[in-house]
């Protein structure tokens, strides 16, 4: 039995216990299921306030740190749309983050060319519709490109996004803009509730909307077009055969991942005041790409998991210095090389590795 | 095994009512010819498909039937000459939009989607007649339950009707060789064609199991199907078809019943002489 043998049963024996583990839970009765789940939310929601000892990031603000991991968390679940479930790698989704936060930075603060704060309430759609357009704007053209091409196209979207920011006056070039709008809000004693100090709220605020978007997931998953997305995925020329139209669902998923993006960067940007092009840079956006890959693409607790370490671990060890990206850069290469399919795979996708492993089904040759 | 007949009283459906009454052929491939750079895979090829017919298309490997199934779901472009489909021009159409006025195919190379269900498989066939997209998906808005509903209700039967309903639940890769093929038609069926083509669907086949497709085949075109067969066994061809059109070399040889295609000199030369090919 050789080394690559011995891996191989080890990695079938581990998907095994996943599975069994899922299993197990598949026969859970539903009243338990649900109850293990709000038992589950309720901690997640109180987490900043529980602030548990060795969660809680001695160098960092907790609340900010899980303000930061909830809006990761919604990006990976928006990036996972378009790379999970259709199978179209998007390397530059960092590109239609930044068109959100620069959407609410231009509608939602006084300091931008347009010189008139919109209610946060405003903002939020007009960061989500235009970073949905600029989705359709990229997609059109570039979504007849298959696998390497498009992800090399979508590369240089990201930079582009970054590169217009930094050139361009009305977006305030390298200083960025200030005094972006907060959410609406009071507290009982008559202050903002969002404030600048709390990261508290903005957590919960989050927090919702991601349960908000993970219901909408769900549905297109379970429904005519997430079944039309798996199709693309697995034989986009058979899908067409079959009726099913390639292009326009491709461009849905780039559009709603989009709107996704576009949301996390509105709220990123409502959150810290200010934007500038720093915050924007192409490593964020492999971030993205691996949080997706790390977690089990098209799994949406895997893809959850992974965002959630990939955010969090390199805060947690904050206190390595310039060395955490090293461990954490380590610890992201052990991991694919052990568990390729991701920390929770999709049951399909584990299947898809495994069978370029071993060769194709089997068919007929000419 | 079948059920009964007239289950799915789908209106896409309805051109079958015509059968043989109908003057205008279902299908015309119209002097086609296509050219891969200096090759000719079609040299002005001419048949027609009648409403109700079982059309064999035969041919020595490399004669050019699969690449005429190719240009007439729409995967090539014909260099010239057309398809009329119900006379109307497929022209530029996708591919999505011809498999939506009523041509389904299955593929000589097996292409089923091989980590979903064999349901699933299925299901993606029947939304080709679906109109749910993301809004009433995202909302689960009416029209998506119905669409579903029905969508499960028209894939089981299917399934049921192929004889693989047992294995509904199962990963297509899993299912066994002759249950895939078997698959892949239920899919096709799934999309409500009035034309069915089926690409050497018995490729692979053992003598009892061909004998089996073959009464499967007689039973789809029952059922009001028009069907074109790309077969190479030719007792399959000819006990099953009522016309055949024979090519060689991106032409056409020959065409006509089976018993005067049988004794076309042309096509001895051509085709019944090889020994591989006379299974």
């Amino acid at each position: 039995m050789t080394a690559l043998d011995k891996a191989r049963a080890a990695d079938g024996r581990r998907i095994e216990i996943v599975g069994s583990m899922r299993r197990q839970w598949d026969q859970v009765p539903p009243v338990g299921k649900f109850g293990v789940l709000v038992a589950l939310l309720v901690l997640i929601y109180l987490l900043p306030i529980i602030n548990p000892p060795i969660l809680t990031t001695p160098e960092s603000d907790f609340a900010t740190v899980l303000f930061n991991v909830s809006l990761f968390v919604l990006v990976a679940i928006g990036l996972n749309v378009v790379i999970g479930m259709a199978g179209l790698l998007d390397l530059g989704y960092i590109g239609f983050y930044a068109v959100g936060a620069y959407s609410m930075a231009v509608f939602g603060s006084p300091r931008s060319q347009l010189a008139v704060a919109y209610p946060w309430l405003v903002c939020i759609p007009i960061a989500i519709a235009l970073a949905m357009v600029s989705g359709v704007i990229l997609g059109g053209p570039t979504l007849r490109l298959r696998g390497d091409y498009l992800a090399i196209v979508t590369l240089g979207f990201g930079e582009i996004v970054r590169l217009i920011a930094v050139n361009s006056d009305a977006l305030g070039s390298a200083r960025g803009i200030r005094g972006i709008v907060r959410p609406p809000g009071e507290k009982a004693n008559g202050r903002p509730l969002f404030g600048v100090l709390d990261a508290k709220p903005y957590y919960w605020l989050v927090l919702t909307i991601i349960l908000i978007i993970i219901l909408g997931v769900r549905n297109l998953e379970h429904s005519r077009v997430g079944r039309s997305w798996l199709a693309i995925r697995e034989d986009e020329d058979a899908a067409a055969l079959m009726g099913v139209p390639t292009f326009r669902f491709k461009l849905w998923a780039f559009a709603i991942g989009a709107a996704v993006g576009g949301l996390s960067g509105a709220l990123f940007a409502s959150k810290q005041g200010f934007v500038n092009p720093e915050s924007f840079k192409l490593i964020t956006s492999i971030l993205f790409v691996a949080a997706v890959v790390l977690g089990g693409s098209g799994n949406l607790v895997g893809v959850i998991l992974g965002a959630v370490l990939v955010s969090y671990l390199p805060e947690r060890f904050r206190g390595f210095e310039e060395y955490r990206y090293l461990v954490f850069g380590a610890a992201l290469v052990v991991l694919m090389i052990f568990r390729p399919q991701g920390l929770i795979p999709n049951r399909r996708r584990a299947a898809e590795i495994a069978e370029g492993e071993e060769g194709a089904m089997p068919s007929v040759t000419t | 095994m079948s059920p009964p007949e007239g289950t799915l009283s789908d209106p896409s459906d309805l051109g079958r009512a015509a059968v043989g009454t109908d003057p205008t052929p279902l299908l015309e491939v119209d002097d086609v010819t296509l050219r891969f750079g200096g090759v000719t895979a079609l040299d002005g090829v001419s048949f027609a498909i009648h409403k109700g017919e079982i059309l064999g298309l035969i041919g020595p490997n490399g004669a050019g039937k699969t690449t005429c199934f190719n240009v007439m779901t729409g995967v090539y472009q014909p260099t010239s000459g057309q398809v009329r489909f119900n006379g109307r021009r497929l022209g530029r159409l996708k591919r999505y939009q011809i498999t939506k006025l009523g041509i389904a195919r299955t593929f000589q190379n097996i292409r089923l989607f091989p980590e979903m269900t064999a349901l699933e498989n299925v299901l993606v066939g029947t939304d080709a007649r679906h109109r749910t997209s993301v809004v009433g998906a995202l909302f689960r808005l009416p029209g998506h339950w119905r669409e579903e509903r029905d969508g499960r209700e028209k894939a089981l039967e299917l399934l049921h009707f192929m004889g693989i309903d047992r294995r509904a639940e199962e990963v297509a890769r899993n299912l066994p060789y002759g249950d895939q093929r078997r698959l892949e038609i239920a899919r096709a069926l799934a999309t409500g064609p009035t034309l069915l083509c089926l690409d050497e669907p018995a490729a692979g086949f053992n003598p009892a199991e061909k004998a089996d497709l073959l009464a499967l085949i007689r039973r789809i075109r029952d059922r009001g199907y028009t069907i074109l067969l790309i077969e190479h066994d030719m007792r399959l061809v000819m006990g099953v078809t009522e016309r055949i059109v024979v090519l060689e070399f991106g032409r056409k040889i020959a065409e006509g019943t089976p018993a005067e295609v049988r004794d076309n000199p042309a096509v001895v030369a051509a085709y019944l002489g090889v020994p591989e090919d006379a299974a």
